[in-house]
């Protein structure tokens, strides 16, 4: 149960411009368990959907570097395959779905047809055979095999983000890396949505890498978490040592700003000031300008990943001191 | 402090150019164009209408370097006033054009129902004659003038713009801050200029650009079949259309003229697809 | 005392392809100086054209509409100009709400100019003083809006809207687009704003979390009607209506051990086009029985909670 799937190991990510260098992802590190939901929370540009093109392998060509690091895969090195043997391991082993379910999707081409494509594009065989699973694919994501021949259009919000992920789950993936999956849908769409992934994902046994915001999503969903914060997971472990015993101040911070329905305070605690600029990183603590527990040495050097409690770190100098 | 702010813009923007050499060297080529035509007088070795029947048809020499065309007239000189000429049908006529364009298609394009509909139907009658065709006929009405060429030119070109800027416009009404300042009491005249248009010009720079081009080659045209400038007023086109009659011994005296053409319009083409770059937001990082 | 904004039956139909679309249809209520209306629903349930029509953005099809007593349902040009200066409105994205080619204090001094009475330097002092207001720091005057975050570029939109210091603000969901750590920096300034100038919010979205901070009243919108309206207390202690019961269960919360029962609704929001005269709800809902298909009413379950389900009294029980 505990075997690993996916490692990510010291990953660092690089956006050249003309004018700066953007130091998106750095020294990530990342471990997902075979049949793990694995949450990666995080404010927009905090380098969330830059780690996870980066297992794919997609991250725009011109401008983005992986530096250094590792991701292995099943023990394989995804960053040292060619590109060729990528090609066979994107869609297939490792898939993902993308926040906007409207772009995902090609406009001229009835669903069915591109679930049936992306089947026999990883498969030896037949049309027909491949037709036959993309309905069992679309009822299993609870569209009638009915619509099968409908173009995208004819869908709404939340149906085609079900074929999105019916065509995701159509190669039965090890990993799925669902970016954002329901920010574009209502809630009570993304109910249905989130409900149906939990339910596939048991049945499928598949480990899903769910890039979130909003840490209600989290709760419903994950068994453990990453907090992202300006390019580094400032904390991480499982979801009842974060939302039981958060140590981070950013995580704290990110729990103390959000509205909650049972609270009867009139006043959120937002976190002072913002995400320090990505090309002008400091050279300490990343949290250090916005930190109510800050101290001088906070500023000084990186801080360390601290375990507080087995498979529980922080990357906070504070805790440790705290611990001792 | 603010006119600083609007400098860095336009900083910006050619910061971005330079990065393409084509439309570096484009733009060179386009302001020593200019240069000649402004200092036409100083540069050219003679003054372009002097004839000289002995040096008809003469071929290069020291004192003549492109040679004389067929009234002794020499050439050099000819296409260095020329481009006064050329310069100004592409620049005139193209502002004329653009600046009712863009009128009308934000016009049109802000209002919508009825005025939009009028508009681009009236765009589309004006559009089944070809638009040189119209210059042709117009220029004809008109009578034979560097000016009414120009008339001509600019108002055969209006729908090419007016479409392109009503396309844009479209897309910039449905935008927040244009209900954000009706929120605020501005009026439409000012929702059009401050809001409307200097959001939606971007694509029509290039057109622009482009477009002077164009007006220079169908300016030529006007006067190589007599619509244009009108001799001894050199023009490129007319210089062309001079030299058809000893294009067989003389090929030369049509060449260079159509050499001129033919750079500045490639010169305007070339810059204004660099501009399309460097004016396209999403290719800034 | 008369109430600050009073709106009644109000409707606001657009003419489509397919037919008549009921965005706001016979929408009725009252918000006193001071307070706050939440508005909550989903896309497509008509809270953001009700905002709009509200001040006149989108013309009202039917119904009344008064402020401070004074009807405003079809004001005249001059009076509309003068009534643009009470009524103003935040909106949602704060990257398309400012206009690319403003600077920061251009944006902001735009409302002024347009007023006119003042001239270039008072308008400039009260620019600043504006931006010192929702937390703009002077340095960021003569930025363009594309050079600034997301929370800066909402704080401009909300000095743009107090420029004419008006007394009521739609606030069209000012804090969706934001992160959670800036939007409670904006929701708290929203708040302060409210105390210190005495303004009156009416605050649409979709966000119930969000709304019930902020608000003393809550409507929730469907398809076009009010299903149901209570003071925001009263609607989250006793919540009746079946669509505002799953709309508030559908809400992920942030705890992992109020495991809660998601109701799932069957369904997708329809569109109100040509809608049948009975609830509208009713193809989602549970409870629905034959006696939903005649035209729902709003009744007063308690004082000032009021709900538009003929079964209301049964599914309290149960």
């Amino acid at each position: 149960m505990d075997e690993k799937l996916l490692e990510i190991r010291n990953l660092a990510v690089e956006y050249h411009t003309d004018e700066a260098v953007v130091y998106a992802v750095n020294n990530v590190n990342l471990t997902v368990k075979k049949g793990e939901t694995i949450g990666l929370v995080g404010e927009t540009g905090a380098g969330k959907t830059t780690i996870a093109r980066s297992i794919l392998r997609i991250l725009p060509p011109p401008t983005a570097r992986i530096v250094s690091g590792e991701i292995l895969f099943n023990s394989t090195d995804l960053l040292k395959l060619s590109e060729k043997e990528m090609q066979k391991v994107r869609g297939n082993k490792i898939a993902m779905i993308f926040q906007d379910p409207m772009t995902a999707l090609n406009p001229i081409e009835t669903v069915g047809f591109q679930i049936a494509e992306a089947i026999q594009r990883h498969n030896k065989i037949t049309h027909f055979e491949a037709e036959k699973r993309a309905c069992d694919m679309l009822e299993m994501v609870g569209i009638p095999m009915e619509r099968y021949s409908e173009y995208p259009h004819q869908f709404s919000g939340g149906m085609k983000q079900r074929v999105v992920i019916a065509m995701a789950l159509s190669c039965n993936p090890e990993l799925l890396l669902a970016d954002e999956p329901t920010t574009a849908l209502d809630v009570t769409i993304q109910a249905q949505v989130l409900d149906m992934m939990e339910s596939l994902k048991k049945r499928l046994g598949t480990s899903v890498v769910l890039i979130t915001h909003d840490l209600g999503v989290v709760a419903d969903t994950c068994d453990s978490v990453a907090v992202v914060y300006a390019g580094e997971i400032v904390e991480r472990g499982t979801v009842e040592h974060i939302f039981d015993f958060a140590a981070h101040p950013y995580t704290l911070g990110l729990f103390g700003s959000l509205p909650q329905l049972d609270s009867k305070e009139r006043r959120l605690k937002p976190i002072k000031g913002m995400m320090p600029d990505p090309t002008n990183l400091p050279p300490g603590c990343r949290f250090y300008e916005r930190c109510p527990e800050a101290i001088k040495e906070c500023a000084e050097a990186p801080p360390p990943d601290v375990e507080v409690a087995p498979g529980h770190t922080v990357k906070c100098i504070r805790v440790k001191g705290d611990a001792a | 402090m603010r006119k600083k702010r609007k400098q860095s813009r336009l900083l910006e923007v050619w910061h971005q150019l330079k990065k393409n050499k084509v439309a570096v060297v484009a733009l060179f080529v386009l302001v020593l164009l200019f240069l000649v035509a402004i200092f036409a007088p100083y540069l050219a070795p003679h003054p372009y209408e002097k004839q000289n029947s002995k040096l008809a048809n003469a071929g290069p020499s020291r004192e003549h370097p492109l040679g004389n065309d067929r009234l002794g007239r020499d050439i050099l000189s000819r296409l260095i006033y020329g481009t006064r000429q050329s310069l100004q049908m592409g620049i005139v006529s193209v502002a004329i054009a653009a600046a009712i364009g863009i009128l009308l298609g934000s016009v049109a394009g802000y209002y919508g129902g009825w005025v939009d509909n009028l508009s681009m139907r009236l765009l589309d009658i004006y559009q089944a004659v070809p638009m040189f065709l119209l210059s042709v006929s117009l220029a004809a009405i008109l009578g034979p003038s560097l000016r009414n060429a120009i008339i001509a030119l600019g108002i055969g070109t209006v729908p090419g713009y007016a479409r392109i800027m009503r396309a844009s416009v479209l897309t910039v009404r449905e935008k927040e801050y244009v209900e954000a300042a009706r929120a605020i009491n501005a009026s439409d005249i000012r929702i059009i200029f401050k809001y409307i248009i200097p959001n939606s010009i971007g694509p029509l720079i290039v057109q622009i650009t482009m477009g002077v081009g164009s007006c220079i080659l169908a300016g030529s045209a006007l006067s190589f079949i007599g619509l244009g400038v009108q001799p001894p007023v050199p023009e490129w086109g007319a210089m062309i259309s001079d030299a058809r009659r000893v294009m067989r011994e003389h090929p030369t005296h049509a060449l260079y003229p159509g050499l001129c053409v033919m750079i500045s319009v490639l010169a305007c083409n070339l810059l204004g697809d660099g501009l399309r770059d460097a004016l396209d937001p999403r290719l800034k990082n | 005392m008369t109430p600050l904004l009073e709106v009644r039956n109000l409707k606001k139909y657009f003419k489509t392809r397919y037919g008549l679309l009921h965005a706001v249809d016979d929408v009725s209520f009252t918000l006193d100086r001071g307070k706050t209306l939440g508005v909550v629903g989903e896309s497509g349930c008509g809270k953001t054209t009700l905002g709009r029509t509200v001040l006149h953005l989108t013309e009202p099809t039917d119904g009344q509409i008064f402020f401070e007593g004074r009807d405003i349902m079809y004001p005249k040009k001059r009076e509309l100009r003068k009534l643009r200066e009470n009524m103003q409105i935040i909106f949602q994205d704060p990257y398309s709400s400012l206009n690319p080619r403003m600077t920061v204090s251009e944006a902001i001094m735009e409302p002024l100019i347009l007023r006119g009475g003042m001239s270039n330097d008072e308008m400039l002092a009260e620019t600043r003083k504006l931006m010192d207001t929702v937390g703009l720091a002077s340095r960021f005057e003569n930025s363009y809006p594309h050079e600034l975050d997301g929370g800066r570029r909402q704080r401009i939109g909300i000095a743009r809207a107090l420029a004419l210091k008006p007394k009521f603000i739609v606030c069209d969901e000012p804090v969706s687009a934001l992160d959670v750590s800036i939007q409670a920096q904006i929701i708290n300034l929203m708040l302060d704003l409210q105390e210190e100038f005495g303004l009156t919010y009416m605050f649409v979205t979709h966000d119930l979390s969000v709304v019930k901070y902020i608000s003393d009243e809550i409507m929730v919108m469907y398809l076009g009607q009010v299903v149901e309206k209570a003071p925001s207390d009263e609607l989250f202690a006793n919540t009746l209506h079946p669509y505002s019961k799953a709309l508030l269960s559908a809400i992920p919360i942030p705890n992992i051990h109020k495991k809660r029962k998601r109701i799932l609704l069957r369904g997708e929001i329809t569109s109100p086009v040509n809608p049948k005269p009975g609830c509208r709800f009713m193809a989602r809902c549970d409870y629905a029985r034959e006696e939903c298909n005649e035209p729902q009413v709003l009744e007063e379950s308690s004082p000032g909670h009021f709900v538009a389900c003929c079964r209301y009294k049964e599914i309290m029980t149960s």
